[in-house]
C-alpha cells in the first residue's frame, strides 16, 4: 500500500496541463459497503488512477485461530464473511474433518448443504439490493431484505441465531433440525422464487440499469484467472469454474444443477449471473429436501477435536467465490497455523484494472459487482 | 403606488410564503408515505396521526441543530448559497395562477418570468458546491451546473411551443386557451371545458416531464446529489438550518414543476367540464375560485406523487448518459415539436394534426431506443452449464499450464456489447 499522505495530492496531468483531482472515497462512504477506502485520481469525472486502502476491519482472525480450540474457531469464521456465515462454517469444518479423516453423517451433510444454499440466496439478495442502491434505485433493497429476513428466521429456528450461527460442528451439526424444517424450507423456496423474479423483472432489463452496467468493468477470462478471481466474478468472464462441480464436496455430486456462465465479463453479466445462481440454489435445496432422511447428525468423535499432526486444505464455493482454508496441525488441540484464502480479497485486487478509464459513478458500480465483504477482506 | 397597494403586496407575499411552507411540509410527508407504501414500509407514523406532524418535528430539529461551517469554506458564499437557491424557488410562485386571474401577481409575461427565474437556482448550487471546499460538493456543483443548464433548453423550447400555440406569454391564457383562434380548435368542443394541452401536444408533455425531473435533480437524474457517488453533492457540508433551506428549495421546486405540468398541460384550475354542471348553477364567483384552487392543488399533488413514484422505481443515469440524452434526444425532439407547432399554425391546420404526428413519433423513438439500447440480447451472453446435459466435470483451469484458447473463445464472441 502506498502511503496515503504522499499520494493525496493533486497532480498535474501530463497531456493537457490541467490538474487532476484526488477524491477520497471511504472508509465512511455510502457506496464502499463497509470500511473500504479508495482514492481516485480523477480528470473531471474520469477515473485515471485508483488506490485501494484496506485493513480498517482487521481483527487478526487468522492469528486468533491459533489460540482457539477447533470448535471455537467456527465462531471466528462466522465473522469473516458475515453475510454468508454457514458457507464459512462449512469450509473450516470440512478442513478439520479432512485433517482428522472423519466424515459427517449423510443427513448432516444434506442439512449443511441446504443451509449453505439458503445462505447463498440470502447473500445474493443482499447483493441485488445494495447494488441497486449503488445505482440510485432505493426500492429493491427493501424487497430483498424482506425475503432475506425470512431466510434468517429459518436460520434462527435451526441454530438459534439469525446471523452468527455457530451451528456446524467438526463431524456434524450442533443439533438436529426441527420437525417442520422440510416443510418450512419448501414454502420458503416458493416465496424466494417469487422474490427473485421480482428483482429480475424490476432491474435486469430496465433500460437505465442496462445502460449503467453493460460494458462497464469488463475483464477477460484470462485476466480474471491471472488476478485469481473466483465465484460469479470469474464465471461472468466465461471461465466455468465452480468448486461445487469441479471438486464436489458435501453431497453436491448427487445434485443436478446448472452453473451459469457469462461471456461478456461486464457488470451486467456479474449481476445477472447471481440472479440465475440463486434460482439454481433453489433447485439444489428442493432436491436435497427430497433426499432428506432421518438419521444421525453427529459423527462419533471426541468432544475436543485433536487432529493428528499434518496439514489440510479445504475449499468451498462461497457466494463470493472460492473460499479456502489451509490448516497446519502439530497434533495439538489448536491449529499451529491457519490461512484463509478469502474470495473477496482476491476479487478486490482487480478493482483498479476494472475501474481506470471509467467514470466515478462506474467505480461505484464496479465495486458493487465485486460484492466484497470487508470482514473477509481485512480478516 | 399607494400605501395600501404596498401593504396588499406584502400581505400576498407573506401569505404565499406561509402557504408554500405548509405545502412543502405536506409534500415531504407525502413523499415519505408514498415511498413507504411502494417499499412495503409504514413510513412516518409516530408524530401525530399517520405521522402528519413528522415534517414539523423535522423542521424544529433542523432549525435548532448546530450550523457547522467547514474551516476552509468560503464563508460568505457558503452562507449565501442556500438563499440563492431558495429565493428563486419562492419567486416562481408569484406568477402561478391558482384560479381565474388569482395569483400573487398576474403577469402578462408569466411564461417568460418562469423561465427567467428558474435559471437562477443553479447559481446557488454552484456557489454551495464551490464554497464548501469539499471535493464531493465541487463535483456535485459542477454536475448540477452541467445538468441544469442542459435541461433548461428543452424546457424553454416546450414552453415556447405552448406560447406559440396560445399566442400569448400569459399563464392565464395558457389555461383558459381562449386566445386560440387558429384552425378548427378541438379545444372548444360544445358543452365541454377546454381540452388540456396534454392531448394536443403529447410530445411536449413527455419532454417537459423528463426535463422537469432533470431540472429537479430527481431520480433518475439525481446525479448532482447522488448519495452513492458524491454523497449529497453541493449539500454535503451543510447542516442545520442552512441544509433545511436547501431542502425547502428542493421541495419547492418539485412543487413548482408539478404545478407547471398542471398549468401548462392539464389546464391548471380549469375543470374538465364547468363546475356549474357539477355543483349547480348558483355558485358564487368565490366558490368557483375556491373549487378551482382545490382542483389545481389536487392535480399538482397527483403529479408530485407520480414524481415520487418514479423516484422509487428507477436507478440513476450516469453524467455522460444524462448529457447525451439531453443533447441528442430531448433537444432535437423539442425543436421538432416547436417546428410542428409552427407548421400547424402557419398552414392553419386543425390542432388534431399535432397529436396525430407526435404520438407515432414518440412510439417510434421509444421502440427504437428499446430495440437498440435495451437488454435485448443481453441474456444470451449467459448460458447455464449442466451436469445432466453431459457437461459433467467442468474444465478446471490449469493455472500453471493453461491454454488460453478455450478461455478466449468463451470470452470473445457475442457479448462485447454495451458501448
Amino acid at each position: 500500500m502506498t502511503d496515503s499522505a504522499s499520494t493525496f495530492t493533486d497532480q498535474t496531468s501530463s497531456d493537457d496541463g490541467t490538474v487532476d483531482m484526488m477524491v477520497n472515497m471511504g472508509p465512511q462512504h455510502p457506496a464502499t459497503h463497509g470500511v473500504f477506502r479508495m482514492q481516485l485520481r480523477v480528470d473531471g469525472e474520469m477515473v485515471k488512477d485508483l488506490i485501494p486502502h484496506i485493513g480498517y476491519l482487521h481483527r487478526g482472525s487468522e492469528k486468533l485461530c491459533e489460540y482457539e480450540l477447533y470448535s471455537q474457531i467456527i465462531t471466528l469464521f462466522d465473522r469473516l464473511d458475515y453475510i454468508s456465515n454457514f458457507n464459512n462454517e462449512l469450509v473450516i469444518v470440512s478442513a478439520v474433518e479432512k485433517l482428522m479423516d472423519v466424515e459427517a453423517p449423510p443427513r448432516a451433510e444434506l442439512i449443511r448443504m441446504i443451509l449453505c444454499e439458503l445462505n447463498r440466496i440470502a447473500s445474493h439478495m443482499l447483493f441485488y439490493g445494495t447494488f441497486a442502491i449503488d445505482m440510485g434505485a432505493i426500492t429493491p433493497v427493501l424487497y430483498n431484505f424482506r425475503d432475506r429476513e425470512k431466510i434468517q428466521s429459518l436460520f434462527e429456528s435451526v441454530s438459534g441465531a439469525r446471523m452468527m450461527h455457530n451451528y456446524f460442528r467438526v463431524g456434524g451439526l450442533k443439533q438436529d433440525v426441527n420437525d417442520d424444517f422440510s416443510s418450512r424450507v419448501l414454502t420458503l423456496c416458493d416465496e424466494l422464487e417469487k422474490g427473485i423474479d421480482e428483482t429480475d423483472r424490476l432491474l435486469t432489463s430496465n433500460e437505465i440499469f442496462v445502460e449503467r452496467t453493460s460494458g462497464i468493468g469488463v475483464i477477460s477470462g484470462e485476466d480474471a484467472l491471472d488476478w485469481g478471481l473466483s465465484g460469479p466474478v470469474l464465471r461472468a468472464s466465461g471461465v466455468p469454474y465452480d468448486v461445487r462441480v469441479d471438486e464436489p464436496y458435501s453431497r453436491y455430486d448427487e445434485m443436478d444443477f446448472g452453473v451459469p456462465v457469462g461471456s461478456a465479463g461486464d457488470s451486467w453479466n456479474r449481476f445477472y449471473l447471481r440472479i440465475l445462481e440463486a434460482r439454481e440454489s433453489i433447485s439444489i435445496i428442493r432436491q436435497s429436501i427430497a433426499l432428506l432422511e432421518p438419521g444421525d447428525t453427529m459423527a462419533q468423535i471426541r468432544r475436543i477435536a485433536r487432529p493428528p499432526a499434518g496439514e489440510a486444505y479445504a475449499h468451498c464455493e462461497n457466494p463470493r467465490g472460492d473460499l479456502g482454508v489451509y490448516i497446519v496441525s502439530d497434533g495439538g488441540e489448536r491449529p499451529y497455523r491457519l490461512k484463509v484464502r478469502p474470495p473477496s480479497f482476491c476479487n478486490l485486487q482487480a478493482l483498479k484494472d476494472l475501474t481506470v478509464g471509467h467514470y466515478i459513478a462506474d467505480a461505484v458500480v464496479i465495486l458493487g459487482t465485486l460484492d466484497i465483504v470487508l470482514g473477509e477482506v481485512d480478516r | 403606488m399607494s400605501f395600501t397597494d404596498i401593504l396588499l403586496a406584502f400581505a400576498g407575499i407573506l401569505g404565499m410564503f406561509i402557504a408554500l411552507s405548509v405545502g412543502v411540509l405536506s409534500l415531504t410527508w407525502l413523499e415519505r408515505k408514498t415511498l413507504a407504501r411502494i417499499q412495503q414500509r409504514a413510513g412516518p407514523s409516530v408524530v401525530g396521526p399517520h405521522g402528519l406532524l413528522q415534517p414539523v418535528a423535522d423542521a424544529i430539529k433542523l432549525t435548532t441543530k448546530e450550523d457547522i461551517i467547514p474551516a476552509y469554506a468560503d464563508k460568505l458564499l457558503f452562507w449565501m448559497a442556500p438563499v440563492f437557491v431558495a429565493i428563486p424557488a419562492f419567486m416562481i410562485w408569484l406568477a402561478i395562477p391558482f384560479g381565474d386571474g388569482i395569483a400573487v401577481r398576474v403577469l402578462d409575461l408569466g411564461l417568460l418570468y418562469l423561465v427567467a427565474i428558474s435559471g437562477i437556482g443553479v447559481v446557488g448550487l454552484l456557489m454551495g458546491g464551490w464554497a464548501s471546499s469539499s471535493r464531493y460538493s465541487m463535483l456535485g456543483g459542477l454536475r448540477a451546473a452541467a445538468q441544469l443548464v442542459s435541461y433548461e433548453i428543452p424546457i424553454v423550447i416546450v414552453i415556447l411551443s405552448i406560447a406559440a400555440l396560445v399566442q400569448s406569454l400569459s399563464l392565464d391564457a395558457v389555461i383558459s386557451g381562449n386566445t386560440i383562434t387558429v384552425g378548427d380548435s378541438i379545444r372548444d368542443l360544445p358543452g365541454q371545458g377546454t381540452i388540456p394541452f396534454a392531448f394536443i401536444m403529447p410530445m411536449g408533455l413527455v419532454i417537459f416531464v423528463i426535463a422537469g425531473l432533470a431540472e429537479l435533480g430527481r431520480t433518475p437524474f439525481d446525479i448532482h446529489h447522488a448519495e452513492s457517488e458524491v454523497v449529497g453533492g453541493p449539500f454535503v457540508e451543510y447542516s442545520g438550518a442552512h441544509w433545511a433551506v436547501f431542502f425547502l428549495a428542493e421541495y419547492l421546486n418539485t412543487f413548482v414543476i408539478s404545478a407547471l405540468i398542471v398549468v401548462l398541460f392539464f389546464g391548471g384550475w380549469s375543470w374538465p367540464s364547468p363546475p356549474e354542471s357539477l355543483f349547480g348553477n348558483d355558485l358564487s364567483n368565490t366558490t368557483t375560485n375556491v373549487l378551482g384552487g382545490v382542483w389545481f392543488m389536487l392535480k399538482t399533488y397527483f403529479v408530485a406523487t407520480l414524481i415520487f413514484w418514479v423516484r422509487a422505481t428507477y436507478p440513476r443515469l450516469r453524467i455522460d448518459q444524462l448529457m447525451s440524452f439531453a443533447w441528442k434526444a430531448l433537444i432535437p425532439l423539442s425543436f421538432g415539436n416547436l417546428v410542428l407547432v409552427a407548421v400547424v399554425l402557419f398552414y392553419d391546420w386543425p390542432l388534431w394534426v399535432m397529436p396525430a404526428v407526435s404520438v407515432p413519433v414518440l412510439i417510434f423513438v421509444a421502440t427504437f431506443v428499446q430495440r437498440t439500447r435495451g437488454a435485448r440480447g443481453r441474456p444470451q451472453t449467459v448460458r447455464i452449464l449442466r451436469r445432466s446435459a453431459g457437461e459433467i466435470g467442468l474444465p478446471v483451469p490449469d493455472l500453471a499450464n493453461r491454454t488460453p484458447a478455450g478461455v478466449i473463445n468463451q470470452v470473445s464472441g457475442e457479448g462485447q456489447a454495451g458501448d
